[in-house]
């Protein structure tokens, strides 16, 4: 086995962040709805894909560009969000049940996905695709770094709205203690429809973003749930921030594996690390 | 355990066992086989994570290893099929029970975490097997292969195998949840630390639930294996293995035996229903429509809810209930407690205990006597609890001894502690939730050093339910149980064991002063039967009446020991409690 050269050990880390980021960006509002509401949200996965979806055909049929689409993407899944979460309050279901639920609503939107757009693999098109830069040495696609510079905007601005604000206080206070929070005055069922509808609104963020670089066909969103999930559980849950730096270690190391072995050997870095950090943590008892 | 259970089972594999010699159409067959081979896997999944809560999303690898091991062996070295299966059953077991060895061990990986961590083992295999010469990423072909001609059919072959693997499967799951392992790891599946300290070895049968489970999967992996005659990486270790029996067992209800199996049933017959044309599609979107219905209108799973009353641990009415709570003279602990009254029964020497540098006892000596009642007072933060903790193996101790009727006891696991004849409550009741007020003591009775039967330890719950007044809400959930009552049953709970040494921590705490005067009475009833009683109380009335012997502990260190009434005029003591003005004041 030989090194390869640093010039492309160092694109290959590029490469590693921008999916990171990519990572991140689908596990932040997967994170927070786990750790604030206690919904493990599967159906997150669908919502991203169904999002990219929506995108892709809204770009075909109209030209308009991408992001712009969001305008009308993002409203419409806040509004799945809190739907789905209104089922989760009214019926007091438990975090594990939750996932099995939200299993079921990813089968219905994945047969709907494959009834509309069938199940063939298909790419936006848009004046972003080919798009890209030389820095020094490396090369910087920009539906990549659209991504990046995304995830990082949302999960910084989201950490602070979480840590510094009213809001995000009251929604921490009722993720820990919503009987207690309730009885200080916070509206608990109130802020958790909004915050559904937010993670929800994030998974439509990261399924445009994901459509800007990646092909889409309905099998592909199971693909994601693995990594993703392992992002999540490493950044903490209910983080903001977390994810996303999670995302980037998983991302890089994969790079970085794929680069000096084979693709194929991608997964082993970031599962060990993955194992290693669970195993080895400090216990609170 | 029902036999009628055991002969309906048997009695039902002899009639399906007949069904390849029909002539169904071969379609038929493959799609019984496919019924059959997720009752498999989702009973076999269900025995670990139904029961003990443990929620593996590992499934597939287990799966996943049985199916390349018949897939090299029966493929590339050209071994018979059927003998590359009890070779699949042991490599899946293999890889569980080192998997557990290692896991189980680590107290933070439960919940969600130990999911994520047996998907991630589930990728980290894959990602090997697919690197190696194992699969080598071509996938493996078994068309070559031979099937063995069990009947008329190829597809009936596959369809008796699974019938075999189904069988033995909830054969298995039926036993285990009526034997001593299923209410352990019911116990488990509700308050891990709880059932440690009350005598359940929870690592050792968390490894066996794990190597049972382990074994089926990977026979159900094996006979797969050459039913897809093609296997590739992608599609064994993928998600989809671990979620669809997840999804199986819940909505058949993960509680019951037979749960996973109703829920395989509904579910591959709602896939396959559709499986003509377009209608796949439509067969996906129903099938999570039943799932989201279900979950909504039965969250317990269909199972529990058509049987429409919990399943109880084992069979059999509950016995005659003794009459009221002074009537039941309870039993003596040990054959004859007067004999040594006096002597020493534990002896605690310059015991330690420090959470990440926090001294929470710093080297304490405490005696305590055969038949005594021990008040253990102390400021808030003092160290009594910790005392307590240490003692019953909540928290192993960080330095010193404790010997127990002469045995080192230190350094032992809690469940042992518990069968040598330490038993404790919580401060904080913690009752297990999901069982009933009965079975929650008949485990204790069963657990700890007891160690009755079922039956018996059944019988023994009720002679203490009576005993601490709780005989009517015997099959009650703790949950319906107010603050008192649920004390009283932390008390049945821990006497149900028999032990020689009782610890109570703080259960006069919260309660009005007619319960706290029945508490008093009960403590000393259980001392007059026999079994001696340390206890941490801030309720002064009730240790000035109670206590024989009192010591006090002040910032993890021994302030005081001595009768009753003599400690409590000592000025440090009363410092201690008061301040330092009022102890002047009081001289």
């Amino acid at each position: 086995m030989t090194l390869p050269s640093a010039t492309l050990l160092a694109q290959s880390a590029l490469s590693g962040l921008f999916v990171g980021a990519l990572y991140g960006l689908i596990g932040l509002g997967l994170g927070l709805s786990w750790g604030l509401l206690r919904t493990i949200n599967l159906a997150h996965f669908a919502f991203t894909f169904a999002a990219a979806y929506l995108c892709y055909q809204l770009v075909a049929s109209t030209g308009i560009d991408p992001l712009l689409t969001l305008l009308a993407i993002a409203p419409l899944f806040f509004a799945l969000g809190v739907g789905l979460h209104w089922l989760v309050q009214r019926f007091d279901v438990s975090p594990l049940n939750s996932l099995l639920l939200t299993f079921g609503v990813t089968a219905i939107i994945e047969a709907a996905i494959q009834a509309i757009w069938s199940a063939d693999f298909r790419r936006l098109e848009s004046h972003y695709a080919q798009a890209k830069f030389k820095l020094g040495a490396l090369f910087v696609p920009v539906p990549e770094l659209i991504t990046l510079v995304v995830a990082l905007t949302l999960s910084f601005g989201l950490w602070a709205l979480l840590k510094h604000t009213d809001l995000g206080k009251a929604l921490r206070a009722a993720a820990q203690d919503a009987p207690i929070a309730a009885a200080f005055g916070v509206d608990q069922r109130a802020l958790s429809l909004l915050l559904a509808g937010t993670c929800a609104a994030l998974a439509a963020v990261a399924g445009v973003c994901l459509s800007l670089s990646f092909t889409l066909a309905p099998s592909q969103i199971y693909a994601w749930v693995g990594v993703v999930f392992a992002a999540v559980m490493m950044g903490g849950l209910g983080s903001a921030l977390g994810p996303l730096a999670a995302g980037i270690v998983i991302g890089v190391s994969e790079a970085l594996t794929m680069a000096v072995t084979a693709p194929s050997w991608a997964p082993i870095v970031s599962f060990t690390l993955l194992i290693a950090l669970l195993l080895l943590r400090p216990v609170r008892t | 355990m029902k036999r009628s259970v055991i002969v309906a089972l048997l009695a039902g594999f002899a009639l399906l066992a007949g069904v390849p010699w029909l002539r169904l159409p071969a379609f038929y067959e493959s799609i019984l086989y496919l019924v059959l081979h997720w009752v498999l896997l989702a009973t076999s999944w269900n025995i670990l994570s139904g029961y003990s809560g443990y929620f593996s999303f590992g499934h597939g690898a287990f799966f996943g290893a049985g199916i390349y091991t018949t897939a090299v062996l029966a493929g590339k070295f050209d071994w018979p099929f059927l003998a590359t299966l009890p070779v699949s059953a042991a490599v899946a077991t293999a890889l569980g029970v080192a998997l557990g060895a290692v896991v189980f061990r680590a107290r933070s990986v439960r919940g969600e975490l130990f999911a994520l961590l047996t998907l991630a083992v589930t990728f980290v295999l894959a990602t090997i097997v697919l690197n190696t010469p194992i699969d080598g990423g071509p996938g493996i072909y078994l068309s070559a292969v031979p099937v063995p001609h069990l009947a008329p059919t190829q597809p009936g072959t596959f369809y008796l195998l699974a019938l075999v693997g189904a069988t033995g499967a909830l054969l298995i799951a039926y036993v285990v949840q009526q034997s001593r392992l299923g209410v352990g790891l019911f116990a488990i599946h509700d308050d891990e630390d709880a059932a440690e300290v009350m005598g359940v070895p929870t690592f050792r049968y968390k490894l066996a639930a794990l190597a049972i489970s382990c074994a089926l999967a990977g026979l159900a992996g094996g006979v797969h294996a050459l039913f897809i005659s093609y296997v590739t990486t992608g599609e064994v270790f993928s998600i989809n293995v671990p979620l669809t029996v997840i999804l199986m067992s819940v909505l058949g209800g993960t509680r019951h035996w037979a749960g996973p199996a109703v829920g395989a049933t509904v579910i591959t017959a709602l896939l396959y229903a559709f499986t003509k044309g377009d209608l796949a599609l439509a067969g996906k979107a129903t099938t999570g429509a039943v799932l989201i219905a279900s979950i909504l209108f039965m969250p317990q799973g269909i199972l529990p809810r058509l049987l429409s009353r919990r399943p109880a641990l084992a069979p059999g009415t509950a016995p005659a209930v003794v009459p009221s709570a002074d009537a039941a003279a309870p039993s003596p602990a040990s054959p004859s407690p007067t004999a040594a009254h006096g002597t020493t029964l534990l002896r605690a020497s310059a015991v330690g205990k420090s959470f990440f540098g926090v001294q929470a006892l710093a080297g304490v000596d405490i005696e305590i006597r055969r038949g005594e009642i021990l008040g253990l007072i102390g400021p808030n933060g003092s160290g009594k609890s910790t005392f307590i903790n240490v003692v019953s193996g909540h928290f192993p101790a960080t330095t010193g001894q404790i010997q127990f009727e002469g045995r080192e006891i230190a350094r032992l696991a809690a469940h042992r502690i518990a069968h040598a004849g330490i038993a404790r409550t919580y401060q904080i009741p913690r009752p297990f939730a999901h069982l009933s007020v009965r079975d929650n003591v008949a485990a204790a009775a069963m657990f700890g050093g007891a160690a009755l039967s079922s039956p018996k330890a059944r019988q023994e719950a009720d002679h203490w339910l009576a005993f601490a007044g709780l005989a009517d809400k015997a099959d009650a959930l703790p949950v319906a149980l107010n603050l008192h009552q649920r004390k009283f049953l932390e008390l049945a709970r821990a006497l149900a064991s028999r032990p020689r040494l009782v610890l109570l921590d703080e259960v006069l705490c919260g309660l009005n002063p007619s319960e706290i005067d029945d508490a008093v009475a009960l403590i000393r009833r259980i001392r007059d039967a026999g079994t001696t009683v340390v206890f941490v109380e801030h309720v002064m009335r009730a240790v000035m009446a109670l206590s024989d012997r009192l010591v006090v502990l002040n910032h993890g260190q021994l302030l005081a020991v001595g009768p009753a009434a003599d400690v409590m005029q000592r000025p440090d003591v009363v410092a201690a409690y008061l301040g330092t003005a009022h102890a002047a004041e009081g001289h």
